[in-house]
């Protein structure tokens, strides 16, 4: 005997990110979801993110990492409120889910921050496939990767919103075809913005921070 | 690996779907669609589905994965086409500006019981 069920395997975790979307909501917080692999330079990139963007902003920051501390500690020298969330409590989960986000927010008091940055795991392939809530998705790719990760990752370039392309300082020293990059990003996703930067010298950082402002002013004016 | 966590769903949601007055029953087979843009291995996911559904209500099923392939539309000239890659431009007038109509999918469409 045949029963039918056509359920969303994943609906327990989208109802939680909607009840996390609308907690972002009420308390007027844009909050991002940076995802990369492993060394893309996430970390360093939001060190520079929450200095440049302190004095006018208000920012906190979740990061998630299979374990230690280590992102959190340095990212917490921004004077930011850090929460960490290490997986292995979880059992060690390759992305953040939303449970775990909404566990993690009941840590900050929403309505002293306009932004929140959820650092995932550093992972091309499970993150992307979790929605937890946030206002937009950000994929970090570095130069020192190689170009066509965003055909080899096509659903993390997929449902990004924007793309940071990094370490560019280091363009001169390595045999890598920018061009090539960008069009392999637009190839998975048409018309995805990319910034160029780098995080280290914050070389091409404005365009990034702008985008950030943006989102953050429309979410507070929303 | 995730495929444990969406194992774990799994599990919850076919055994949720079993009629109170029919248990304690055999579920043959548990039928699911994945996309193939899904980020989900079918190998691994039947790995976990097999470790996790020990001493549930649906131990002993089967997982019957269907593959659903990655169609798109192009929003510029509404050519409908099946992609073989990850190249998600509009194969007929190049246009970058396309929506997915399947690929995506995660979903439990159904629970066969021993009768």
């Amino acid at each position: 005997m045949e029963i039918q069920v056509v359920k969303k395997v994943l609906d327990a975790n989208l109802t939680v990110a909607n009840q996390n979307r609308d907690r972002f909501s009420r308390h007027c917080v844009f909050a991002i979801n940076v995802m990369s692999s492993p060394g893309s330079g996430k970390t360093t990139l939001l060190e520079k993110t929450l200095t440049r963007l302190a004095p006018e902003f208000r920012a906190g920051v979740v990061v998630g990492d299979v374990s230690t501390t280590h992102d959190a500690e340095r990212l917490a020298r921004s004077g930011a409120p850090v929460v960490q969330v290490n997986t292995d409590e979880f059992g060690g989960d390759c992305h953040l889910a939303a449970h775990v986000v909404a566990s993690a927010i009941d840590r900050f008091d929403l309505d002293q921050l306009d932004l929140l940055i959820i650092e995932n795991v550093g992972n091309l392939v499970c993150p992307a496939e979790f929605d937890i809530g946030e206002d937009a998705k950000v994929v970090v790719l570095s130069v020192t990767e190689g170009e066509d990760k965003p055909v080899k990752y096509p659903l993390m370039f997929r449902v990004c919103d924007v793309a940071v392309l990094n370490k560019i300082d280091l363009l001169p020293y390595l045999d890598y075809d920018r061009n090539a990059a960008i069009d392999y990003i637009h190839q998975v996703h048409g018309g995805m913005p990319i910034f160029e930067l780098s995080a280290k010298s914050e070389a091409g950082f404005e365009g990034w921070l702008d985008w950030l402002r943006n989102g953050i002013r429309r979410k507070i004016g929303g | 690996m995730h495929e444990m966590g969406i194992a774990l769903q799994i599990i919850e949601i076919a055994a949720a779907s079993i009629p109170a007055e029919m248990k304690p029953v055999q579920v043959e087979t548990i039928r699911i669609r994945v996309g193939k843009m899904s980020a989900v291995i079918p190998e691994n996911l039947n790995f976990c589905f097999e470790v996790a559904s020990k001493d549930t209500d649906v131990e002993g099923a089967t997982l019957c994965i269907d593959e659903v392939p990655v169609v798109a539309r192009c929003k510029s000239c509404n050519h409908q086409w099946t992609l073989s890659g990850p190249a998600f431009r509009c194969e007929s007038c190049q246009s970058g500006d396309i929506e997915l109509i399947s690929g995506q999918e995660l979903d439990i469409v159904s629970i066969e019981i021993a009768t």
